[in-house]
């Protein structure tokens, strides 16, 4: 099955993308990590005006069969959530790179996004 | 520890399944999706590998007194070509496993053991044989060299006397497989040799489960799916498997049951049968019917949104933590989450509240009536 990895996004190991947008970054989970997980019955979402570090564990995905961490890629405040998601968190699965996303991050160290993956090496890692 | 695999391990692969760690054996958990799948077998057809499972062989004149001092449902109840649930206690009551025996003979008896049981079932059958010589009793373990395949869902009867043709030639006497009623198990010809099709399942829909030797069932498991095409039947894994179960409150083993639970907290009292004469645990397990329990089998769901429960969690009644949740998921059927749990005997009335704490925060439920989901 080979998963979508579209080039204008940056990535995290952990299967996060992150779009930038001026200082703000959309994070949303990888068209590959919504295959591994399939069936995405419950989302929740940070609260807004959190503060969070990268790497740092602020949301969670649910399958049918386990619970799954969401980790931001980037430090900064939660500026807004994707409540769509959280009311119909099939859209992790039918648009992993739209609709699906979580929440959106004012950066507070943009340098790293720079330290993120690439789309080739986020490829390289997922074997796709 | 290596994981074990079935012979089925190369179809998993060809069939793109999602290949986890189950019971020590490595094991399909989904294919496509686990919704997808649970759907399936509820309205079409599904075929699940349970190869991993154990059987064992008890034959002898001597076999059904013994299996009787050891299992806690009575043996004698069986007629040659029927089965029941029953359950292997220890002395304090606590189930060593929870199995299906079929008699399939007149004192030949064969029993379906869990997959992560078998060793520890096995030795205590061992240890709890009559002494060599004193009766005419033969055990056997044949999970090695025996695997099994279930075939469930509504659909299943369209198809099942097309893939075992005729009459069965061992255990209910039976002009087709599809005659075969509730718990019946009747002998085929497969390949020339023989298998063994039991009309019961682990789902909560009308099916089969087919008994065979190893080196049969990756052409029994190919002939299911041809035959089962036209009904729309899907190869499905240990997901859909759970969420089916769960559905309709079928134990499983280490999550229900374990050796510090008995049939009776269960809620499986009525496959024990206090009155057929003794058997390991008789005694502890009559005093829990007579006295009550401190711990209760429950089955529940969420009520409003809230995230899937999940084993481990603690269950919650007017503020403080009163039991644990042991099976949750999402229920593809219902959309809702739902569980079974142990709690306090007096908060198991259906309609009682009670609260799920996930992740830290305190979630509503509604203690429900098993099974959970019931066919409309």
């Amino acid at each position: 099955m080979s998963s979508q990895v579209p080039a204008d996004l940056r990535y995290a190991k952990s299967h996060e993308w992150v779009r930038l947008s001026g200082d703000v970054a959309t994070v949303g989970i990888t068209d590959h990590a919504q295959h591994e997980l399939t069936d995405v019955v419950f989302v929740e979402l940070p609260a807004v005006g959190r503060k969070v570090s990268a790497g740092e564990a602020c949301a969670v995905v649910e399958s049918v069969k386990t619970a799954s961490d969401i980790y931001s890629p980037v430090s900064g405040e939660i500026i807004a959530v994707n409540k769509a998601v959280s009311d119909n968190p099939a859209l992790v699965n039918s648009e992993p790179y739209a609709g699906g996303n979580f929440f959106q991050v004012k950066l507070s160290a943009p340098a790293e996004v720079d330290a993120l993956l690439t789309p080739a090496a986020y490829s390289a890692q997922i074997g796709a | 520890m290596s994981l074990k695999r079935t012979a089925l391990y190369a179809s998993h692969q060809k069939l793109g399944g999602k290949l986890i760690e189950f019971g020590g054996w490595e094991m399909p958990v989904q294919y496509t999706s686990i919704v997808d799948e649970h759907q399936c077998v509820r309205n079409a057809a599904g075929v699940f590998d349970i190869c991993h499972m154990g059987e064992v062989r008890v034959s002898g004149a001597g076999a059904a007194a013994w299996l009787n001092s050891v299992l806690g449902n009575d043996i004698r109840k069986l007629a040659v070509g029927q089965g029941q649930y029953t359950h292997l206690c220890n002395e304090r009551g606590g189930t060593v496993d929870d199995l299906y025996a079929y008699r399939i003979g007149e004192t030949e008896f064969l029993l379906i053991i869990n997959a992560s049981r078998i060793e520890p079932d096995v030795a205590w059958f061992r240890s709890h044989l009559p002494a060599a010589g004193s009766v005419d009793l033969t055990f056997t373990d044949e999970s090695a060299q025996t695997g099994a395949i279930a075939i469930q869902g509504p659909k299943v009867a369209e198809f099942i006397n097309a893939l075992f043709p005729g009459a069965s030639l061992g255990g209910t006497a039976v002009t087709t497989a599809s005659e075969l009623k509730k718990n019946q198990i009747g002998a085929w010809k497969w390949n020339g040799e023989t298998i063994w099709v039991a009309r019961t399942g682990y789902t909560g829909e009308d099916g089969f489960e087919v008994v065979a030797p190893v080196a049969q069932i990756v052409d029994l498991w190919d002939k299911t799916l041809e035959a089962g095409r036209a009904s729309g039947i899907k190869p499905s894994g240990l997901g859909a498997r759970d969420t089916l179960r769960t559905e309709v409150c079928y134990p499983l083993y280490g999550h229900e049951l374990d050796e510090n639970t008995s049939p009776i907290e269960a809620g499986l009292g009525v496959f024990v049968s206090l009155d057929k004469g003794e058997f390991i645990g008789r005694s502890v397990l009559a005093a829990q019917k007579a006295n009550g329990v401190t711990k209760k089998s429950v089955a529940f769901r969420m009520i409003g949104k809230a995230a899937p429960p999940r084993p481990g969690y603690p269950i919650w009644a007017n503020d403080a933590v009163v039991g644990t949740v042991v099976s949750g998921t999402q229920s593809p059927s219902l959309n809702c989450g739902i569980g079974l749990g142990y709690v306090p005997p007096t908060l198991t009335e259906p309609g009682t509240t009670v609260e799920i704490e996930i992740r830290g925060r305190r979630f509503p439920a509604e203690i429900v009536k098993k099974p959970i989901y019931r066919k409309a």
